[in-house]
């Protein structure tokens, strides 16, 4: 029985790199292979020509009414695979920094090492692409924010290239972070006893569109970042 | 009755029958309204009763009557906006989840006649 995995691509204003994107993701299904990767690609209410383009190509075309943000358009792929019976679900950024290749080593290791949530990481090998010491410095602190928080020790908080099994889909499905949501669902999944492993990736710079941080939007992503990441903890924490 | 008076008690009754309105019209439900209608109801009750702040304000040994009235008036005021924020809030949630619904729904449909047709 093949396994079906759904490629999550968030995509707001990407008409210049989606298409290329979707390509290589349909380009990883060869015949007789035991998975299938299927791209899901989450039209956040662009204004460019992504919601033709992505209708055009060989995916699934979901297009929300209303902007969502990167976090509610990821959580809608995520709920689409839980409910449609994906075996697991990868998201990926929809700009091309995110290579598709290592998508079936990253599924290869998930299950090895039976992790519930695996993370494609920039830092494990420093190769590829490495982002601004700004950037770093601010990646870094949330890992040790995290390291101790909840222990866990994940090098590439802010990585955006993650795989899920229908485990953590169950978590993402009841609650997900809205804005700046990655360096936030690490302490979400570890609260929920999940286990969290890296997978070394060497990622690309950015094919097009802009990131959605910027130099005067890096105070409040922090400040922002930080406060979620401890009212997350506390709320999760006061549940169980 | 002095003319500041009579004015007081006209504005608090228009704006009571201004709320009444919006409730019947149906553009205020009577849940958010219910705050509106006791403030209203205490401007027109101070109106009349016009030494009732300074009863109030020796009291609760206040210095000056009107200070009373400013922090009175601003701490309701800041606990109201406080509400809508998660009144906001909470809109906020379920406009996502409809939003999340419909799009996944129109992809599953869009698939499935996909399927259908090949």
């Amino acid at each position: 029985m093949q396994q079906r995995i759904a490629v999550i691509i968030p995509a707001y204003n990407e008409e210049s790199a989606i298409a290329a994107v979707i390509n290589s993701v349909n380009a990883l299904n060869t015949s007789g292979s035991l998975y299938r990767f299927i791209p899901l690609v989450i039209n956040d209410c662009s204004k460019d020509s992504t919601a033709e383009i992505i209708n055009k190509s060989d995916c699934i075309p979901v297009h929300l009414a209303v902007n969502l943000g990167i976090g509610g358009a990821v959580q809608t792929g995520f709920i689409f695979a839980l409910e449609n019976g994906f075996d697991y679900a990868i998201q990926i950024d929809g700009d091309g920094q995110h290579p598709p290749e290592f998508i079936p080593k990253m599924l290869e290791e998930l299950k090895a090492k039976n992790l519930d949530v695996i993370i494609g990481s920039r830092f494990l090998t420093n190769e590829g692409f490495q982002s601004t010491l700004a950037r770093r410095m601010g990646i870094n602190y949330f890992h040790h924010l995290n390291k101790w928080l909840v222990g866990v020790a994940i090098k590439d908080s802010t990585s955006g290239m993650r795989m899920l099994n229908r485990k953590a889909l169950q978590v993402v499905n009841e609650y997900y972070p809205d804005e700046y949501p990655e360096p936030e669902a690490i302490v979400l999944y570890a609260v929920n006893n999940l286990n969290i492993g890296e997978f070394p990736v060497q990622m690309n710079e950015r094919q097009g569109g802009v990131s959605s941080i910027n130099t005067s939007g890096s105070v409040y992503y922090m400040f922002k970042v930080t406060l979620a990441i401890f009212f997350t903890y506390l709320r999760l924490k006061s549940k169980k | 009755m002095p003319r500041i008076q009579i004015i007081t008690i006209i504005l608090s009754v228009l704006l009571l029958l201004f709320i009444a309105r919006l409730i019947i019209k149906g553009k205020l439900r009577e849940e958010y309204a219910i705050v509106w209608i006791l403030s209203t109801l205490l401007l027109i009750i101070f109106s009349f009763w016009r030494e009732g702040f300074d009863t109030i304000s020796n009291f609760l040994e206040v210095y000056s009557p009107p200070n009373l009235i400013f922090t009175g008036a601003i701490g309701a005021v800041l606990i109201y906006l406080l509400h809508l924020s998660v009144v906001v809030s909470k809109l906020q949630e379920q406009n996502k989840r409809l939003t999340q619904e419909l799009a996944n729904m129109r992809a599953q449909q869009q698939t499935d006649e996909k399927k259908n047709a090949g």
